[in-house]
């Protein structure tokens, strides 16, 4: 994206009330927003319930559509829609991950994952859809397989963090899976080329140019050779590998630090999202969300970051999760202690 | 009864004489008078120790000159002093005192608790997790360590 000579602006689009508690998470529903497909947005809750929200063609406004109570006893903490829209999971600290199916807009609850000792604190589909991954609080991660008649089967459990497991997210083209942890780490897991056990391959901590506090996220960006994550030490990091290696079957590729964001926000950054057109966004406990993107001035083979745009009170309390649209649509979800969900549009005028 | 005490014999401190303050204690989130440090003071001097039946206030684990406030910038923090080096209440007390605060101060407000500098063994490791906000809001759905809280906190209500 050529941000040169243009002036941006993140223009709220909605403020979408229902939740009666913090609301934790948000996921844009895949292939929705486009081709005619009204968009269609999950948000999760302490108030133990998942809200489905849909895009009316018509008026372009967003409407409450479903609400997924009473099967989660506890907070809803993260919640991942399957790639193909069909199915939407969703972790608790009630100690369960549930899976829902989208039967012609009826959600049913069609599996109940049961394993973790405590809280669920991260749910992720693998890209193709046959792998889900959770974490949380007893430290560990969790591999489930989707087998037939939406069987789940748990073929790991990864052990090496030494503290809560805060997010779990896969490579968006390849089976490894990434966890960042309350341990200061992020953990990168491969499966071994002859026998089917996953081991973990990298531990990016501090000295690797790593955060010095919790790490609360991480994203990746389209081609997959680069992630960015977020922590209590107040910056945003980006780390990159070689893609080819990758793509040429080397689950061992490592990562390596490319830049550290920091001086943008300044209370604990919760959630950061890189969109499909190279965008970060990063939403915080100081109520802000940022925008960054990858800066054209920087020299060959150092990637640097400028930022982008800046949207102080962006929420009344802390602004726990952003994600972009899986569309070319230029929306931003968010989600807020304030109890509301919000949908901003990004516009441009050079 | 003191078996098996963190601090079986804590000192005990004299009560802080009460000032008069010119505006209602309680918070009124539409009155145009800023929040001071003592009037965050008054809400918590009175929470009970979790295993004394002292205040906090008497045990001298908050000080009125531990709390800085903000109110321009809607920020207090708190350092408290926990009675012994290796108190294992050091994370219920700090609970006890950001549940409080939660509930007494408008939403707008950040709030930073913290073991004073220097008071406590795993003082870095205490102070992560009570600024943990995920690791809090999993604690205040635990049914036993919620009533835990609230009967330490049911003496600052009176």
């Amino acid at each position: 994206m050529n941000s040169a000579d243009e002036n941006f602006e993140l223009r709220e689009i909605q403020r979408l009330e229902g939740h009666t508690d913090r609301v934790w998470g948000v996921a844009w529903k895949p292939a929705t927003g486009v081709n005619g497909v009204p968009a269609v947005l999950a948000s999760c809750s302490g108030d133990k319930t998942v809200c489905i929200w849909e895009q009316s063609p018509a008026t372009g406004s967003f409407q409450q559509k479903a609400v997924l109570e009473e099967t989660h006893t506890r907070t809803v903490r993260s919640c991942m829609w399957s790639p193909s829209g069909k199915l939407l999971a969703t972790a608790s600290f009630d100690a369960t991950t549930a899976i829902w199916e989208d039967v012609a807009g009826d959600f049913e609850c069609i599996s109940n994952l049961e394993g973790h000792e405590n809280e669920v604190k991260s749910v992720s589909w693998n890209a193709s859809g046959s792998l889900l991954a959770t974490c949380g609080r007893d430290k560990s991660v969790w591999i489930w397989e989707l087998l037939p008649h939406n069987e789940f089967d748990c073929v790991s459990v990864l052990q090496g963090h030494t503290q809560d497991v805060k997010m779990v997210q896969w490579h968006p083209s390849m089976d490894i899976l990434f966890s960042c942890s309350y341990d200061n780490t992020i953990k990168v897991w491969a499966e071994d080329g002859d026998s089917d056990d996953w081991h973990c391959v990298q531990t990016l901590g501090e000295s690797n140019s790593g955060h010095s506090s919790t790490i609360w996220a991480l994203s990746f960006n389209t081609n997959g050779d680069k992630m960015v994550s977020c922590s209590d030490d107040l910056t945003v990091k980006v780390w990159g590998a070689d893609i080819m290696r990758m793509h040429s079957g080397d689950g061992n590729v490592p990562w390596a630090h490319l830049c550290t964001l920091s001086g943008y926000h300044d209370r604990t950054i919760f959630s950061v999202h890189w969109s499909r057109e190279g965008i970060i966004a990063s939403g915080a406990a100081d109520d802000a969300i940022r925008l960054f993107v990858e800066s054209i001035d920087g020299l060959v083979g150092e990637p640097s970051y400028k930022l982008l745009l800046k949207k102080e009170k962006a929420h009344d309390m802390d602004v726990n999760a952003v994600q972009w649209g899986s569309t070319e649509n230029s929306l931003l979800a968010s989600a807020s202690d304030d109890g509301t969900v919000k949908i901003w549009q990004l516009t441009s005028s050079s | 009864m003191n078996s098996g005490l963190i601090n079986a014999n804590p000192i005990v401190y004299g009560k802080k004489e009460r000032r008069a303050r010119t505006a209602p204690v309680d918070v009124d989130e539409y009155a145009a008078e800023p929040i001071d440090q003592l009037e965050i003071f008054d809400h918590i001097r009175d929470i009970k120790d979790p295993e004394h039946p002292y205040s906090l206030e008497e045990l001298k684990v908050i000080t009125e000159d531990a709390i800085e406030v903000d109110d321009t910038k809607s920020h207090v923090r708190v350092a408290f002093t926990p009675t012994v080096e290796h108190c294992s209440m050091a994370t219920v007390i700090g609970l006890c005192l950001r549940v409080k605060l939660m509930r007494c101060l408008p939403p707008r407000y950040k709030v930073d608790i913290s073991v004073a500098p220097g008071t406590h063994a795993t003082e870095a490791a205490v102070n992560k997790q009570l600024n943990d906000k995920e690791r809090v809001a999993a604690a205040l759905e635990n049914p036993n360590l919620v009533d835990m809280v609230d009967e330490c906190l049911a003496p600052s209500y009176e």
